[in-house]
């Protein structure tokens, strides 16, 4: 089908030549892949990384064309060279028509893919088997029994348990990871000779994420197939990679193997990705003269939150269970101190931050918090009117930089807002105070007046960040504040708030699910799990010598940096069980 | 896939050479004007029913004859009744041959056939009708200002008559009825979407910001509402009118009628945005930043959920002007004399009258026209109302 193409030799699979995939046309087209060449080997991984618009999934869905309009193909060759199979031939993918019978038999048959979110990718309304049934019998030549005698098969090789039962649920009675493990058994229905993996740990637990991630590995192994696997984590591509591929604002800029990607590289955007990485591997606190105080700025007491269940309509009691989403919670933090609140999606930590600054009321324990004045205050029982002096000391850096800005206000008028209800500042010095704000984060003064439409990410951080500065705080409540970000945004921010720290005699809460800005930024560390507090120490100690089995299944599912480390593959796991029944 | 549209360069560096003006600065509503703009027919909707309402207001200055009289033309003892619709023509061509520009209207006489004593009307060659702008026409009250009786156009000689879209059944001018129609149906409309939103904006805003028990309770109020079946209560109340009550009673009576159902929809769509809006993490920051709880909803949350009120309102609009249509189509809601389109489409109920006359139906056009356009406008409304969604 190829005729102005020299037969690549076989160990190459797919070997995309200056591909060029643009939004719109003309001078206007967003050039989202522009010319980017890289070759995938039989049996290999190919690590595609990037930050957030650097054309990496668009480059992937080109493969399949698959790239929503407006965006089309506009040059470029994409040679997939089946000659080692029967019957197999060498096909220029990006000369087939989207919607043409021969895409469509490559799709899934011959190059499969799994997404970013498994719970939009696979239909709510149809059972997971019906979902790997349907696959198989569009590609293969079986009939009903067999399709899903296959299925159930299939799901054993993805390690869900009980997989005679499992394929007859729905997909909402799955978990997140057995999602995922349901979209890989749906991606291997066709034995395809190409794996496309966007991001498909993203979304997940690191301890999830390490299962799905070796998951992938031994099926690579044992199907042969080559996997081109996107993300934006260094960390991932340490742990999987045979070959490298960096972008940035859709160019390829850097295309090799692991090892020389990660210890030899030439380009200097790589350079800043790894560094960025291995910079959270140490402790910022250990560098820096910290001066942690022996007063106890607050004194969490036994904190519960227990969500009532609810009954039905008519008085029956099934409609929802109460749900203790904090249990028995206690924690000291020292003046001056970071403490880090550490765990997975469910473990109560985002709960716990909601409840130290009354967002959330507590059911049950006391929240002692020493004052400026060195009054205690019980934050638990406090009224609306002491809640706003304390409001004025404990502050809130959120999670989401979008959803925190209101887009109907400037940026002067957000971070003045905390100034202006409460009579500190108005008018000019309100504008002056704003200015000295702003400047404090690292902004011009000239942001005032815009829009927060106008501000990336990690801009829009820094604006949420001098909002809660706003007040003089002593004390800062950071939910998630850099999760939200690109990798090489995020230990800028944290440097940031470490050098606020320094300047303006602050103490800070962070909540994280991510080891490494936890280790990089906290002095002492509690690890959350099921709504408990399951061990507290020093940083280095949680990070490096943790002792409860939970703290060290985390910690070991954390993915490293250097390729030769397979940290993943040896990593411990844990069943709630083995802790003693506390996870029932 | 988006976040690879949205932004290929990162923009790490605030880029301060930009103008002032720019989409840096731009507001919400200037962010809703440029998405609104790209709509065309949107856009061209807009123009249409800014006409329609203009129309609606100069209604005396726009048509050229009074919409109430039978029209009789100098000399002639009765009005034509059933008089078909006349085009305007730009030039003339005298018997000599020439053609000049003047704009005018051929006359059309009318015969009877004498065996049949049907009535036909034939073109009179001998005889012109001349056309032309700011003539003297009927005395009116120009916005209650002043006295005049200046038109936009008519007849260059008072006195004399042309029917563009036909006469009735009374040899009365249809173009300027229709004109006239429009004023009490539209401004109804307007009306009544008002009074629909302050009953709407109060009871979803209060079911949508306490939420609870109060919630429960004004939402089980509002299905109970949207249950009535419409038609019969609005024939039941309207019926309830009394008949001798003068234009103007009737009309607020029929606007408070319709706009009593139609806050339903508008309470719903406010409490759902103010639901969602509630758990909105620049709620919570506004809270912690210590405002009150009304600086917070006057401040924080209604700017937001402003335009997707104006969008909604503008679809609520049509709703009420064929509320309005079918009432008085009913013969329930206004009343002759009053003008409005129901009670010009009234007129086309009898089946005799519409084989003998179709241009009655065009108030039923005038209707689709607006709505149609309001609806369009509406939906370019709702898609620009969040300029950050793509």
């Amino acid at each position: 089908m190829v005729d102005n193409v020299n037969t690549p030799s076989s160990d190459i699979i797919l070997d995309v030549r200056n591909l060029k995939t643009y939004f719109g046309t003309g001078d206007k087209a967003v050039r989202a892949v522009d010319d980017v060449s890289f070759q995938m080997q039989r049996g290999k991984t190919l690590c595609i990384v990037g930050e957030s618009g650097s054309g990496k999934t668009v480059a992937a869905r080109s493969i399949l064309q698959i790239v929503d309009p407006p965006g089309r193909i506009m040059g470029g060759q994409m040679i997939y060279n089946a000659t080692g199979e029967a019957g197999g031939s060498v096909v220029d993918l990006a000369q087939l028509h989207p919607r043409g019978k021969e895409i469509r038999g490559i799709r899934g048959h011959d190059i499969a893919m799994i997404f970013q979110e498994p719970m939009t990718s696979l239909s709510p309304i149809h059972t997971i088997g019906n979902q790997i049934c349907e696959s198989i019998l569009l590609h293969q030549n079986v009939d009903k029994v067999e399709a899903r005698a296959r299925a159930i098969e299939l799901l054993r090789r993805v390690e869900i348990p009980n997989p005679g039962v499992a394929i007859d649920k729905y997909t909402f009675e799955y978990s997140g990871g057995m999602r995922q493990r349901a979209m890989i058994a749906m991606a291997l229905a066709c034995n395809p000779k190409i794996l496309i993996a966007d991001e498909p740990t993203t979304a997940l637990d690191v301890t999830t994420q390490a299962e799905i991630l070796a998951l992938i590995k031994e099926l690579q192994q044992s199907y042969g197939m080559a996997v081109l696997f996107i993300t934006h984590d260094m960390g991932v591509v340490a742990e999987i990679a045979d070959e490298i591929g960096v972008m940035l604002n859709g160019k390829m800029l850097e295309f090799g193997p692991a090892e020389q990607i990660f210890y030899s590289s030439q380009n200097e955007y790589t350079g800043r990705l790894i560094d960025s990485v291995r910079k959270l591997e140490t402790s910022a606190r250990r560098t820096r003269n910290t001066k942690v105080s022996e007063r106890k700025l607050l004194e969490v007491r036994g904190v519960s939150k227990i969500y009532p269940g609810r009954k039905t309509f008519l008085g029956g009691s099934k409609a929802a269970a109460p749900f203790k989403a904090l249990d028995n919670v206690s924690i000291d933090l020292y003046e001056g101190e970071n403490l880090g609140i550490v765990g997975e999606s469910g473990s109560g930590k985002t709960t716990l931050g909601n409840c130290l600054i009354r967002v959330l009321s507590l059911t049950d324990g006391e929240v002692l918090y020493r004052m400026g004045d060195g009054q205690i205050v019980d934050l638990a029982k406090s009224g609306k009117k002491e809640l706003r002096s304390v409001h004025k000391e404990v502050r809130m850096v959120f999670q989401d930089p979008f959803a925190s800005l209101n887009p109907r206000m400037t940026i002067g008028q957000i971070v003045g807002e905390p100034l202006l209800v409460n009579g500190i500042a108005k008018g000019d010095e309100l504008r002056n105070r704003v200015a000295d704000l702003l400047a404090t984060v690292g902004m011009p003064p000239a942001a005032m007046e815009r829009y927060p439409h106008a501000f990336s990410g990690g801009q829009r951080q820094r604006i949420g960040i001098a909002r809660a500065l706003a007040l003089n705080p002593r004390l800062i409540i950071a939910d998630e504040a850099t999760s939200a970000l690109d990798v090489t945004l995020r230990s800028q921010i944290l440097d940031l708030l470490l050098d606020l720290q320094d300047k303006l005699n602050l103490s800070f809460i962070l909540i994280s699910h991510d080891i490494g800005v936890i280790r990089y930024f906290c002095d002492r560390v509690a690890v959350m799990y099921k709504g408990q507090i399951v061990e507290t120490g020093p940083a280095d100690k949680i990070c490096g010598a943790p002792e409860h089995p939970y703290t060290k299944a985390l910690i070991s599912a954390v993915p490293g940096t250097h390729p030769r480390d397979k940290r993943i593959v040896n990593r411990h796991r844990y069943t709630g069980d083995s802790a003693g029944g506390k996870a029932a | 896939m988006s976040e690879s549209t949205a932004s290929t360069a990162p923009a790490v560096q605030v880029n301060m050479a930009n103008l002032r003006g720019g989409i840096e600065y731009a507001s919400q509503w200037t962010l809703m004007w440029l998405r609104f703009k790209k709509h065309r027919l949107a856009l061209i909707s807009m123009y249409i029913v800014l006409g329609l309402y203009v129309m609606a207001v100069f209604s005396e200055f726009l048509a050229p004859f009074n919409p109430e009289d039978a029209l009789r033309a100098e000399g002639e003892y009765k009005a034509k009744a059933y008089h078909p619709p006349q085009g305007i023509h730009l030039f003339y061509t005298d018997s000599k041959g020439n053609t000049s520009f003047n704009p005018h209207v051929t006359v059309l006489k009318e015969q009877v056939d004498p065996d049949t004593l049907k009535k036909t009307y034939v073109r009179d060659a001998d005889r012109k009708i001349d056309v032309s702008f700011f003539v003297h026409g009927f005395e009116y009250n120009f916005l209650g200002l002043f006295k005049t009786d200046i038109h936009f156009f008519g007849p260059t000689k008072h006195g004399e008559v042309f029917y563009l879209f036909g006469s009735d059944r009374n040899g009365r001018d249809m173009f300027s009825r229709v004109i006239y129609g429009g004023r009490f149906t539209l401004s109804l409309g307007l009306i009544g979407v008002v009074l629909s939103v302050i009953l709407g904006l109060i009871l979803g805003g209060i079911s949508g910001y306490y939420g609870g028990k109060i919630d429960w309770v004004i939402q089980r109020v509002t299905e109970f509402i949207i249950s009535l079946p419409t038609i019969p209560i609005w024939l039941a109340m309207a019926a309830a009118l009394p008949k001798d009550w003068p234009a103007h009673y009737q009309y607020m009576a029929v606007t408070v009628i319709i706009s009593l159902i139609g806050w339903t929809s508008l309470a719903r769509v406010v409490r759902g945005r103010l639901l969602a809006m509630r758990g909105e993490v620049f709620v919570v920051a506004a809270q912690l930043d210590g405002c009150s709880e009304s600086r917070v909803i006057f401040r924080h949350m209604l700017p937001s959920l402003a335009s997707h009120i104006i969008a909604a309102v503008t679809l609520a609009i049509p709703m009420m002007v064929l509320a309005e249509t079918s009432l008085s189509f009913l013969g329930l809601g206004l009343q002759p004399p009053a003008i409005s389109w129901g009670v010009l489409l009234k007129e086309a109920q009898n089946i005799r009258s519409i084989a003998a006359a179709p241009w009655l139906f065009v108030p039923g056009l005038a209707v689709v026209i607006a709505v149609l356009a309001l609806n369009f406008m509406g939906d370019g409304l709702r898609d620009a109302a969040d300029p950050y969604s793509h």
